[in-house]
Formats: C-alpha cells, sequence, structure tokens
C-alpha cells in the first residue's frame, strides 16, 4: 500500500511537470501581450514594459525561473493586476467556486441517489420512466439553460431568492441548484443500471435468502456495490465543478474561479493562466489518486497494491 | 460504513469553504439610517452595501485591476481613481479642466514653466496633501514602469521622453516641488492640451511615506490606498463588487450629494437586466438584443460614446494610393444601413475621423463636427463614378483585397456587410473576409500587414488631437504608412499653438486634409444603450477616460 501511494505520488509529481511545460511553450503560441489595452501601447512601450517584466530574456531562462519560484510555492504576480500575487487570487476565487460547486454536488449526489434507487427498485414502471426521463433532461440541457429559467422565475419573477451577486449565503442557493442539475442526471444514470445488474446478483439473493430485510439488503449490499462507477465518474466531476464553471458564475455573478480563468487566458496573463492550470491539474490527479484509494475501501475485490488493474 | 467518507469528505471541504465563502474583511458598514427594504435577503451578516437615503447601486463589467495610478490601465480603474482621488484639476459637467487640489494655476510667459498653488485638502489617513506627493508620483510612474506613463510624453513634460528612452533618469522629471504648497512643472514647449491631461489619473498625486509602507501592495486593496477625492473605498472584494461613502474631509464637501456608491461586478448583460427587473441595480448597459423591449421605458436613453471603429487602407498598395479609388470604396458603403439594420446597438454612422459630441470650440462651443461637417458621402451612382475614374488611372479593370477584421460579433457583421455592399456597388472588386483574434489584428495592423482592417480607436483625453495625431508620419497609431508633409505640418503647428482658437482651425484643417482624399473609411461611432433610475440626476459621462463623475449625482 504504502509502495502503490509513493509509486502514485512519483507519477503525479511528472504528470505536473508535463503539464506545466506543455503549458508553458503553448501560452507563447498566443498572440499578443500580457499587458492590458494593446491598441494604444507602442511597439516601444511594450518592449520597456517586457524588459522590466523579463519578458525579453529567453524563454528556456524564463521556463526555469518559473520553476524555480513554483518549487518555493510563488506562482508569481498578475500581469493585470500589479502588486496582487496569483497566489492570492486563487485562494480568494476558490471559495465562491467551491462553496457553490460542493453544495452542487451534495444536492446533486442525494437526488441522483434517489432517482437512481426508485427508478431501480420500481424497474419498468411509471417512477422508472419518470426518472430516467428527468435524467436524460438533466443530461441533455446545459445548465446554463436551467440557471437563467431559474433566475428569471425564482428571481425576477417570484422574487423567491436574490437574482444574482455575492452578498450572503441565500445567494449561494440558485447557483449550487444550477450546478445540481448535471450531477443529478449522471449519478442516478449510473445508479440505476448497477444497481439494476447487482440486484440480479447471486448474493443479494442469498442475503434476502438468509433473511436480511429488504432495506439493509438494498443499502448494505446492493447500493454499495453500485457506487464504484460512480464514484469514479463523481471524482473527476467535482473538481471540475467545484474549481470553478465559467457560465454558471458569469449568469450569477459569482466571483469565482472559473470566470478568472477564461478571462486570463483572453487578456494573456501569462501567470494567472498557468497558476490556474496548475492548480486544476494537481487537485484533479489529486483526486483520480483518491478515488482509486476509495475503490478499495468500498470493494474489497480491488486490490490497489498491485495484482489486479482497477476497473476504469 | 466507508462509502460515507465521500459524504465526510465534502463536508469537511464544505465548513471550510463556509468560512472562506464571502468576503469576511468588512466592517459593519450598516451604521447610518437602515431603512432598506428593497434587498430580498436577510441575516446579512457580511454584505458591506451602504445604505441611506442617497445611495446608488450600480454594475460594473470587470474588477479593478489595481489602484495605484502609476500602473492603472483600465476604464474601471480610472473611473474609481478618478471619484475616490483628486488631482491638479477636474473636469467639469461640460467636460472642461477646472482647478482642483490646485487653488491657482500661473504659466510663465513662453508657456512652458507652470506654477501651481495647493489648497488646505488632505488624505484619508489626516495627512495634508502636499506638492512633494505629486512630484513623487509623477517620478515614481517612470521608475515602476507604468503602463500610461507616455501620457508625461503627451504632455511635454520635460525630460520624459528622454527618460522613457532610457536617456535621462526619472529624478530629471521637470517637476519640482518647491514648498508643500508650490508645485513647478516645466514643459519642453507650450502644450495646450496640459491642463486637459492633468485630470488624468496618472497625474494624482501620492502620499509616499504610505506608498513605502505598502510596499508591492499599493492599491490593491481597498485598506491599501489612500484618498483624497469626493469619495473614499468603503470596501472593495475582488470581483465582487466596491463601495464608495462620501469623504467629508474632502475640500469641496458640500457639493457632494450621495451618501453612497455601491458597485457590483457583473459580466452578462442578461444578469443585469434581471437585477435592474429585482431593483438590484440602478443603471445598466444592455445589449441590443433587450433595446426594443426598453426603447419606451423612460429609464432607456441611448449615449453615443467617442469610441470609432473605421477602416485602414494599406498604403503601400498601388491602388489603395489613389485617391478616387479609396473614396468609392468609402462611399460605396451604407453605412446607415450598416448601423441601423445590421448592427442596430444604437451606433452612430461616421463620416468623419473625429466623432460626434466629442469636442467643442474654445470661442463659440460648436461641435467639431458641426463646424467641420461630413466627408465624402454620396450615392451608389457617385461611387461608381468614382471607381471608373480611379481604376482608369490605375490601369486597371478591377482588383482583389483582404479585408482583415477581429473575430468579434459586430466586427465581422460589418465586414460581411462591406463585403457584400462593395461586391454589389463595385463592379470588378472582390473582398476577402480574414477573420484573427483581436491580438493578430492588432499585430497586423501594427507590422502594415493587410490590405485593409477595420480597426477601431477610442480618445486618451478630451480633444481632437488624440485623433489626429494618430496620422502623423510613423506615429504609432498610423498603422497604414500613411504619410504627408502638410498634413504632418499642420499637426506640428497645432501642437506648440497657443491661441486656442488658431489651434482649433489647425486641427479641423488637418482633419479635413485626410478625409479630402479619405485616407481612412470612416464607418461608425459606437453607442451604448443605457437605463437608468430617473430620479439619479448629474451623472456626468466624460467622452474620454476618466469616464465617470460621481461627484455631482443627485437622488431625487
Amino acid at each position: 500500500m504504502l509502495k502503490f501511494i509513493l509509486q502514485r505520488l512519483g507519477y503525479m509529481a511528472i504528470t505536473l511537470l508535463i503539464i506545466i511545460t506543455i503549458t508553458f511553450f503553448l501560452m507563447q503560441l498566443l498572440p499578443g501581450t500580457p499587458f492590458s489595452n494593446p491598441e494604444k501601447l507602442s511597439d516601444r512601450q511594450i518592449e520597456i514594459m517586457n524588459e522590466k517584466y523579463g519578458l525579453d530574456k529567453p524563454l528556456a531562462i524564463q521556463y526555469f525561473t518559473y520553476l524555480g519560484n513554483l518549487l518555493q510555492g510563488d506562482l508569481g504576480i498578475s500581469f493585470q493586476s500589479q502588486g496582487r500575487t496569483v497566489n492570492a487570487m486563487i485562494a480568494e476565487r476558490i471559495g465562491p467556486s467551491a462553496l457553490i460547486g460542493g453544495q452542487g454536488v451534495v444536492i446533486g449526489l442525494v437526488l441522483g441517489l434517489i432517482l437512481g434507487i426508485i427508478s431501480a427498485l420500481k424497474h419498468n414502471t411509471i417512477f422508472d420512466y419518470g426518472s430516467v426521463f428527468v435524467a436524460v433532461l438533466g443530461m441533455s440541457i446545459p445548465s446554463f439553460v436551467f440557471a437563467a429559467l431559474m433566475q428569471y422565475f425564482i428571481g425576477v419573477k417570484w422574487g423567491l431568492l436574490p437574482a444574482a451577486l455575492w452578498k450572503d449565503y441565500s445567494y449561494s442557493i440558485m447557483p449550487s441548484l444550477a450546478l445540481s442539475v448535471l450531477v443529478t442526471a449522471t449519478v442516478a444514470r449510473f445508479i440505476r443500471s448497477e444497481m439494476l445488474e447487482v440486484l440480479g446478483q447471486d448474493y443479494v439473493n442469498t442475503a434476502r435468502a438468509k433473511g436480511i430485510k429488504e432495506f439493509s439488503v438494498i443499502i448494505r449490499h446492493v447500493l454499495r456495490n453500485a457506487l464504484i462507477p460512480v464514484v469514479t465518474v463523481l471524482g473527476p466531476l467535482a473538481v471540475s465543478i467545484m474549481t470553478g464553471t465559467l457560465v454558471i458564475e458569469k449568469i450569477f455573478a459569482v466571483p469565482g474561479l472559473g470566470e478568472q480563468f477564461t478571462l486570463s487566458i483572453l487578456v494573456n496573463d501569462y501567470s494567472v493562466i498557468m497558476g490556474i492550470t496548475l492548480f486544476y491539474s494537481a487537485l484533479f490527479i489529486f483526486v483520480i489518486f483518491l478515488v482509486d484509494i476509495l475503490y478499495g475501501i468500498l470493494d474489497p475485490r480491488i486490490s490497489i497494491g498491485g495484482g489486479k488493474k482497477d476497473v476504469r | 460504513m466507508k462509502k460515507f467518507l465521500w459524504f465526510l469528505l465534502i463536508a469537511t471541504f464544505m465548513v471550510f469553504v463556509a468560512g472562506c465563502g464571502f468576503g469576511d474583511n468588512s466592517e459593519d458598514a450598516t451604521s447610518d439610517n437602515d431603512n432598506s427594504s428593497s434587498e430580498t435577503d436577510d441575516g446579512d451578516t457580511s454584505e458591506s452595501a451602504i445604505e441611506g437615503d442617497k445611495v446608488i447601486n450600480l454594475v460594473s463589467t470587470a474588477d479593478i485591476p489595481t489602484l495605484d495610478s502609476a500602473h492603472a490601465h483600465d476604464g474601471v480603474a480610472f473611473t474609481v481613481l478618478n471619484n475616490v482621488n483628486e488631482g491638479l484639476y477636474r473636469s467639469n459637467e461640460n467636460h472642461i479642466p477646472e482647478l482642483a487640489i490646485a487653488e491657482d494655476h500661473q504659466v510663465s510667459d513662453d508657456g512652458t514653466v507652470h506654477t501651481f498653488t495647493l489648497r488646505d485638502a488632505q488624505w484619508s489617513n489626516g495627512e495634508p496633501v502636499t506638492a512633494h506627493d505629486f512630484e513623487y508620483s509623477w517620478k515614481r510612474i517612470f521608475e515602476v514602469v507604468g503602463h500610461y506613463n507616455v501620457m508625461f510624453e503627451t504632455a511635454g513634460i520635460k525630460n520624459a521622453s528622454a527618460i522613457i528612452d532610457g536617456e535621462a533618469s526619472p529624478d530629471e522629471l521637470g517637476v519640482v516641488a518647491e514648498d508643500d504648497k508650490t508645485l513647478v512643472v516645466t514643459l519642453e514647449g507650450p502644450n495646450s492640451l496640459f491642463t486637459q491631461l492633468l485630470t488624468f489619473p496618472v497625474f494624482l498625486p501620492q502620499n509616499q511615506a504610505f506608498v513605502e509602507e505598502m510596499g508591492d501592495e499599493y492599491g490593491v486593496e481597498a485598506d491599501k490606498i489612500l484618498f483624497n477625492g469626493p469619495f473614499v473605498l468603503e470596501s472593495w472584494q475582488h470581483d465582487q463588487g466596491w463601495t464608495y461613502k462620501k469623504n467629508p474631509d474632502y475640500w469641496d464637501a458640500d457639493a457632494v450629494n450621495l451618501d453612497g456608491i455601491n458597485v457590483n461586478v457583473v459580466k452578462e448583460i442578461s444578469t443585469a437586466v434581471n437585477l435592474w427587473e429585482t431593483e438590484a441595480v440602478d443603471r445598466i448597459t444592455i445589449s441590443s438584443a433587450y433595446v426594443d423591449e426598453y426603447r419606451n421605458d423612460e429609464s432607456f436613453n441611448n449615449e453615443v460614446i467617442a469610441s470609432i471603429v473605421f477602416m485602414r487602407f494599406n498604403h503601400n498598395l498601388e491602388h489603395f494610393q489613389n485617391a478616387n479609388i479609396r473614396k468609392a470604396i468609402d462611399m460605396a458603403i451604407d453605412k446607415e444601413g450598416l448601423t441601423s439594420t445590421i448592427l442596430n446597438n444604437g451606433s452612430e454612422p461616421l463620416y468623419s475621423l473625429v466623432p460626434y459630441e466629442f469636442s467643442y470650440s474654445p470661442d463659440e462651443e460648436k461641435d467639431f463636427r458641426e463646424l467641420n461637417g461630413e466627408f465624402n458621402q454620396g450615392s451608389a451612382e457617385d461611387a461608381q463614378a468614382l471607381w471608373e475614374q480611379g481604376l482608369s488611372e490605375i490601369g486597371s479593370d478591377g482588383f482583389e483585397f483582404a479585408l482583415t477584421v477581429a473575430d468579434d460579433d459586430n466586427h465581422v457583421k460589418s465586414a460581411e456587410f462591406i463585403k457584400n455592399q462593395l461586391e454589389t456597388n463595385l463592379p470588378g472588386i472582390t473582398v476577402e473576409i480574414k477573420t484573427v483574434p483581436f491580438e493578430a489584428r492588432l499585430e497586423q495592423e501594427k507590422a502594415v500587414e493587410y490590405d485593409m482592417v477595420v480597426s477601431t480607436w477610442g480618445p486618451d483625453y478630451g480633444d481632437p488631437m488624440t485623433y489626429i495625431d494618430m496620422w502623423v508620419t510613423d506615429g504609432p497609431a498610423n498603422r497604414m504608412d500613411y504619410s504627408d508633409e502638410e498634413f504632418d505640418s499642420l499637426v506640428a503647428q497645432a501642437k506648440v499653438e497657443t491661441d486656442a482658437a488658431v489651434r482649433y482651425q489647425l486641427m479641423l484643417d488637418a482633419e479635413k486634409h485626410l478625409l479630402d482624399e479619405m485616407h481612412i473609411a470612416p464607418l461608425y461611432q459606437r453607442a451604448d444603450a443605457i437605463l437608468t433610475r430617473p430620479n439619479i440626476k448629474g451623472l456626468v459621462r466624460h467622452p474620454a477616460a476618466p469616464e465617470f463623475e460621481y461627484k455631482w449625482v443627485d437622488v431625487e
């Protein structure tokens, strides 16, 4: 187990290094400068500023300087907001994103579980069709459509919740709901199909034959086994939702990370692009690693120490 | 039950984020009269909005990148700086610069030595605003290589060019604080733009002790900058919004009517419209999609702004060196149709270089446009006649060229319309549209690697010169290799002319000289469709940065 973890950590570091390198050099292909208002900047002015920020040095030197700073945990300073460190920007922006994303995942997980279980247990009944319909709807309609509808009806027409902005807790509810739609649909679909499969397994019949209560059978034997594929998709999904979703954040004017990321690419804010890419990748890789460990806990049949490969 | 590990994990994470989700660095600002009922929420412990009788709620499409006036480089920051700080001059309701922190302004006979006497004013930490604060901040912008240090070059302050070129040190800039109240500025030569430029935020003072105490973090948070203007920044939460509060220590505080302003960062127009409907905000910009819905609303207003869209001709190409061909191309485009049908966002067709409602003559206060009129208007038939003549002059029966355009929605739509108009009206012409990212357009523009390009320009300051001196030989904004001795000489004369009326005439002549032969093809002047609560009065919008003036805003 320890060997496995150390090995994985090694691979994770290498993966990150590759991501940093590729992003760093791809970024150089973007046209333009990281300085804003380029329409007004004369070439001379750009030259002077490049010099000041070390952008006139050979790429290799810039690259190793960046890596050196990175090892000390310094992601650099934003070109757009002089004086603000990328570390501070990420720290400030991840909060709102993680809050609405985290709530979205929890709501989605709970609703998805309920829908999935109902449709599996009431297979081929009106409940099943209803749940499947909801799931398909959630998968196929983009979340910003729900967001816009919710904002208009709940926020403007009925005035139940603030339409947008970010001031106190009530402002986080609608964005969370909008984000939960995709999670609900995904979880419901996986739970349904997995449960249907597990319900037909011999050990379920065995458990029932032993006289265990139906409720316990479902929770302890069926659901637990049906959760494995959900964990697989939910890990990465949760990361991508909690690290910021551009559209939802824009619609509800949430000061989150997703919006910042897109903006930084549009304005060539090199250090911010690098910082957020790195942060996102690191989190992503870590969650995949976590998911692999969770497999072992959820399903003892999967051994992570070696031997059997995991089922992804 | 290890499957609950996940729930546990997420739950812990949420406890963690719940603590940092909403900015908690705000003191309770709701100390004044608490008669709020418009908000739909309650229990607002961390809300930092100002409540009161005279409070307005605005939106901004972007956060403030920085409030360090040496580094500020965008309209949002310029507006904030303009309202929380004050320099020697401030533009009044009619966009005319008026003495602000300076009480008196004496000019030497040759127009090069300007002596300012400062009034009693203080920073928000109680320190007096002194002439040293100006000397310090003006020199500092060169030390930190600020974006807009070229403004000092435009203002003609002694040694500014040499410092930018590295031939002199920032210390040699022509500004000296003789004592706490007297600031002496030396110019390279007389400059009629000088007072106008002094309203620009790079010329604001900075308190040296405070700036040095804050170090790199100066101007990045509300408590890391000092104020001496009509308002102070009460709070600033990045990408969420900021709050202005009336500055009781401002020297002209009696003129300030508002108690405060809440600004929220809202990037989506549809979101802004929904917030408008819930009365959470009082002034928004809407897109053309909403114009029809609100057109007859009393809050609706179409504000033309001094931002122009035009086409550059590559003057190295033989066919574009012919005046008749340029005129034919310009005339063949139905600009009225472009703005009213294709764009439908309030933009006005433009037949000139300097836009409408931008500048007024010094003596009669007449619009520059009224004085110089409109250029090269005519029917498709007139355009065809010019076209035939031009073609015979260069001995050709038509040609093909590429029209470069940034991948902005409106620009692409315009380019398609232009292609269609030209190919319909001018036989023998073939237009190929080249859509490139905005940054790539700029690069190609600067390298003059295009045939024709759809370009944009907004003013750096509120004077026609900001458009006119673009076209001097080898000027940084020329970008089309246009070179004309007579034009250069008109601009050079205007730049040193001290008689305002004569200077204005020189600028009129320069525009005329450029457009009599249509060296550029103007397309339209942008406009904003705005909704403002009718009870908000006195909001001044200047044609050039700093754009907004909240000092005289009142709520009735």
